[in-house]
């Protein structure tokens, strides 16, 4: 009460109040306590969306970036409503190889190609018929012409690619090579959903390695699949539920080889935002040594 | 002493000889009121093992074990030491999950007498299997069994707060069930083990490893009993005759040659003398016998050694109706429901395939029928729904449509839901039976409606598959290229179901897109069901299928001798599924081995429903059976 009638009849003391409010109440918010409380809000978003952090960078060692991502995200017409629709793509070239930057760009392109192609009519026009493939043959058949395509274009040269197509609640991933994709929980769990088609993963499985040796096998990078080696390939390529609530990761070994799994889920769950995530990521596996190209790209279903 | 008592072999002499028969129970006494003791089936030092009835389920035969220990000890503080070491083996069990290991269901104690109420395991223990085979078990079935032995004892020492040892690892110990699978009995000294203490020497001679003698047991204790557990098995030379620690002495491949030099090798790391040179823990053993499983295709070849899986399989009870029955039953407080092509409804003593009631409508009935407040729901060819009362199986209220009626009705949130040749799908008040909506088609509706998630989920005739609404509006719509009388399964999101055309499909709940689609040898009418990762189907190609339900991939596939039309059932790690060749096969459901196969008389079009151990199912020979699973 007495402040009320000193603000509406006091002259000099109301001034000085402010001052001193000013000091105590009004400064500035820390770094950390914007981003506690950006981190405490949950944002709400009344309908299922995507959305999408994505960092790069060429490391501190190499003088190419030959890894390839690519990131699409809109909706699509269902038969009553819109529903989420993604596209992501993380594509590592082979090093030694004359054309890796070629093979991993190709893989990309000629992938995502594919699939707009394929759902074309459902992102700009309201079609009549269902598409006549499953999601899963969409994604087998594109990344079979990226294979042959790259055979052809660019002999000898190679690529990994880790590809989630999202429709809906459902994520279907295709995957050859070394890049991975990993389910990433609030929690912190870390789940890798791809198979390594390297020889240290495949000798680590049948039982000659043991994971301490295989941490120090010294042909970590020798790929046992890869696009556009060998006569025929094949794709492992299967269906789950999109990780809710969590994130899906795509990376290349620039990324896993460098950071351990426990570091980039604490990354990810403290970062206030994917951008965010994606970028302290990188940051992390060039404060490692960068000795690869790294490539990051993380999609998250809300609502 | 006491202790040791308990671990000599089960028939032995020591201890038991002329004391503990004087005093076992007699068949028919009941304990608490509840346990009907039915016999003897083993002996201890300690007090008899006996096989149970659980009266508590009056309904259905619930076999239990019921392990007795009588206290005779004059000393008080050793009797106290006694009660405490069986409390001990109750609590510790009671925390227990694992399919290799019996669930335990009571522990209580009378007089100088305590008992613990188990799991009933059908089946006989290792040792008894050894020494009734003649010649050598064949290496794929002992291979497969060490994986599973492995896999319960990997389990055992993550247990928390402590790791157990079981301390005990031998033949006698391990049980083989009815399906060939391995369970642990007899814990009576499996001790949660605090690293850096001393235990008491248990264990038994010839099994234990030389550090136990030396009161050390650690896992690796349970690795060495293990091998040895294992050379016994494959050699058939019994560790107990032998002077201890010289299996070295006794070359596997010398005694048996068949055995090969990968699984040798396996058994003698195990048996090292040297802890530190043995398996580092039971997983580590379990992947080595992986690695010999996948290099002599064990894992795809196992036959049962047991003469129970191979023997004809009996019913536990049939009942004869008077025409062919080509449905699938319901069960519901211990009552059996199914309807028959002389038109009508049987309800049946579950435990006993006792004639309860029938009730009569005008056409045959295919339906399934489903259960829900006392009341039976089914669908009949005379074009009603018809609703009785479980007990009295009088009518309580019918519902007509314009067709007859194949579909299955499908009761929630107080709507009973199903489809009808006059191509509605029809959602029906529960209680009133008021239609609340129906939805026209382009076709009849044989398949079940699936109710998920507010939505509704068939297929019809003409190969359309809907996604109604809650207030009957559509969502979605696919095509396959024939008919859908599969009916359709969920999980994660997606819709799993077979058409006519041969393909399984999974579908995008929300959506309907096409996630993936799988090539099945010829049409199906058959409903998926799944389990983990799995999704079992049969199709009119005579196959059942198993698929990973991630990569659409074939996991394995078994062959019948004529169509499969019969939706396939899992319990456990059993797929049971009818064939229209006229059997009812039970399957291992990672493996697809055949665990044993009844014969009825003419085609099983309809499902297998299994509940608390048995397998209930009706064939066209006019019969409903009654298995135990």
């Amino acid at each position: 009460m007495a402040d009320f009638f000193r603000k509406l009849f006091g002259g000099k003391e109301v001034q000085e109040r402010p001052k001193v409010s000013d000091n105590a109440t009004t400064a500035p918010l820390t770094d950390q306590q914007i981003s506690s409380i950006i981190a405490s809000q949950t944002p709400k978003y009344e309908m299922k969306q995507l959305i999408v952090g994505v960092g790069q960078s060429v490391g501190k060692q190499r003088e190419h970036n030959e890894d390839s991502v690519l990131a699409l995200t809109s909706t699509i017409s269902g038969s009553s409503e819109s529903i989420p629709f993604g596209l992501y793509i993380v594509a590592d070239g082979m090093g030694g190889h004359q054309f890796g930057e070629v093979a991993s760009n190709s893989a990309i392109r000629i992938i995502g190609g594919i699939v707009m192609k394929k759902f074309h009519s459902f992102l700009y026009t309201m079609p009549t018929q269902s598409l006549q493939e499953s999601l899963q043959e969409v994604m087998e058949a594109a990344i079979l012409e990226a294979h042959q395509y790259i055979q052809r274009e660019a002999p000898g040269s190679g690529t990994t690619v880790t590809a989630a197509l999202v429709l809906g609640q459902q994520v279907t991933i295709g995957h050859v090579g070394d890049s991975r994709a990993y389910a990433v929980y609030p929690d912190g769990r870390l789940d890798p959903l791809t198979r390594d088609h390297s020889l240290v993963k495949r000798l680590e499985e049948l039982g000659h390695l043991s994971r301490d040796e295989a941490e120090n096998f010294p042909h970590r990078n020798v790929l046992i699949r890869a696009l556009g080696q060998g006569e025929t390939l094949e794709a492992d390529i299967f269906t789950i539920p999109f990780p809710q609530p969590g994130s899906l990761l795509l990376c290349s070994d620039g990324l896993w080889g460098v950071v351990n799994e426990k570091d980039i889920s604490r990354i990810i769950t403290d970062a206030p935002t994917l951008h965010r995530a994606c970028q302290n990521l990188v940051e992390a596996a060039n404060a490692a040594g960068g000795p690869d190209n790294i490539t990051v790209a993380i999609v998250q279903l809300v609502g | 002493m006491e202790t040791r008592n308990i671990t000599s072999p089960i028939g032995s002499d020591h201890g038991s000889g002329d004391s503990a028969p004087r005093q076992q129970l007699q068949p028919g006494v009941t304990l608490v009121n509840r346990y009907n003791i039915q016999d003897v089936i083993g002996v201890g030092g300690m007090g008899s093992v006996y096989r149970a009835r659980d009266m508590h389920f009056p309904n259905v035969v619930k076999l239990v074990a019921v392990k007795e220990m009588i206290n005779m000890a004059p000393d008080p503080l050793v009797r106290q030491t006694i009660v405490q070491n069986f409390e001990r083996e109750a609590n510790l069990l009671a925390t227990l999950n694992h399919p290799s290991i019996p669930r335990i269901y009571d522990y209580f104690s009378h007089d100088d007498r305590s008992y613990l109420v188990l799991e009933y395991v059908h089946g006989k223990d290792l040792e008894s299997v050894i020494n009734d085979t003649n010649g050598f078990l064949p290496e794929d079935q002992v291979v497969s069994w060490a994986i599973q032995l492995c896999d319960v004892l990997a389990y055992l020492h993550s247990h928390k707060p402590d790791p157990i040892v079981f301390r005990d690892m031998k033949p006698s110990n391990v049980m083989i069930n009815h399906n060939g699978d391995v369970v642990l009995v007899d814990f009576g000294i499996a001790k949660t083990f605090q690293v850096g203490q001393k235990g008491t020497m248990i264990g038994t001679e010839g099994y234990s490893p030389p550090e136990q003698y030396r009161g050390e047991a650690t896992q690796l204790a349970d690795v060495y009993a293990l091998g040895a557990t294992l050379h016994h098995t494959i050699t058939r030379r019994d560790p107990r005759l032998e002077p201890p620690f010289s299996f070295a002495e006794r070359p596997i491949r010398r005694i048996n040659t068949n055995v090969s030099v990968e699984f040798e090798a396996v058994v003698n790391t195990a048996l090292q003398y040297n802890p530190g040179e043995r398996f580092p823990n039971a997983d580590a053993m379990k992947d080595a016998l992986m690695n010999v499983a996948r290099k002599t295709g064990a894992l795809s070849k196992i036959t049962s050694a047991l003469p129970i899986s191979s023997g004809g399989v009996k019913p536990l009870w049939s009942f004869k109706c008077e025409d062919e029955i080509r449905g699938t039953p319901a069960l519901s407080q211990g009552n059996l429901f199914i309807g028959c092509y002389d038109n009508n409804l049987y309800a049946l003593n579950a435990a006993d395939g006792q004639f309860q009631w029938k009730y009569p409508t005008d056409g045959g009935i295919v339906s399934r029928p489903v259960v829900f407040d006392n009341n039976v729901f089914f669908c009949s060819e005379d074009q009603r729904l018809h609703v009785i009362g479980t007990r009295t199986g009088k009518v309580v209220w019918t519902y007509y449509t314009e067709g007859k009626i194949y579909s299955s009705p499908r009761v929630a949130d107080g709507h009973v839901f199903f489809g009808s040749e006059d191509q509605d799908l029809h959602a029906v008040n529960v209680n009133s039976g008021r239609a609340v909506w129906k939805f026209s088609t382009d076709g009849p509706i044989h398949s079940t409606p699936l109710v998920a998630n507010e939505m509704i989920y068939f297929g019809t005739e003409t190969g359309s598959f809907y996604a109604l609404d809650f207030r009957g509006s559509l969502k979605w719509r696919f095509q396959a290229k024939r008919s859908i009388t599969s009916s359709p399964v969920m999980k994660g999101q997606a819709i799993y179901v077979a058409s006519l055309d041969g393909t399984l499909y999974a579908l995008d709940a929300k959506s309907g897109w096409a996630i993936w689609k799988f090539r099945l040898g010829r049409g199906s009418i058959s409903s998926p069901v799944i389990a983990d990762d799995f999704i079992f189907i049969g199709a009119a190609d005579g196959f059942i299928y198993c698929v990973d339900i991630r990569t659409a991939k074939e996991v394995w596939r078994f062959k019948t001798e004529n169509q499969v039309s019969s939706s396939p059932a899992v319990y456990k790690d059993s797929v049971y599924c009818g064939s229209v060749d006229g059997s009812m096969y039970c399957l291992e459901y990672r493996t697809g081995r055949l665990r044993w196969k009844f014969e009825s008389k003419s085609p099983i079009t309809g499902s297998p429903v299994v509940f608390d151990d048995i397998v209930y199912f009706g064939s066209t020979d006019h019969h409903v059976y009654a298995l135990f699973a």
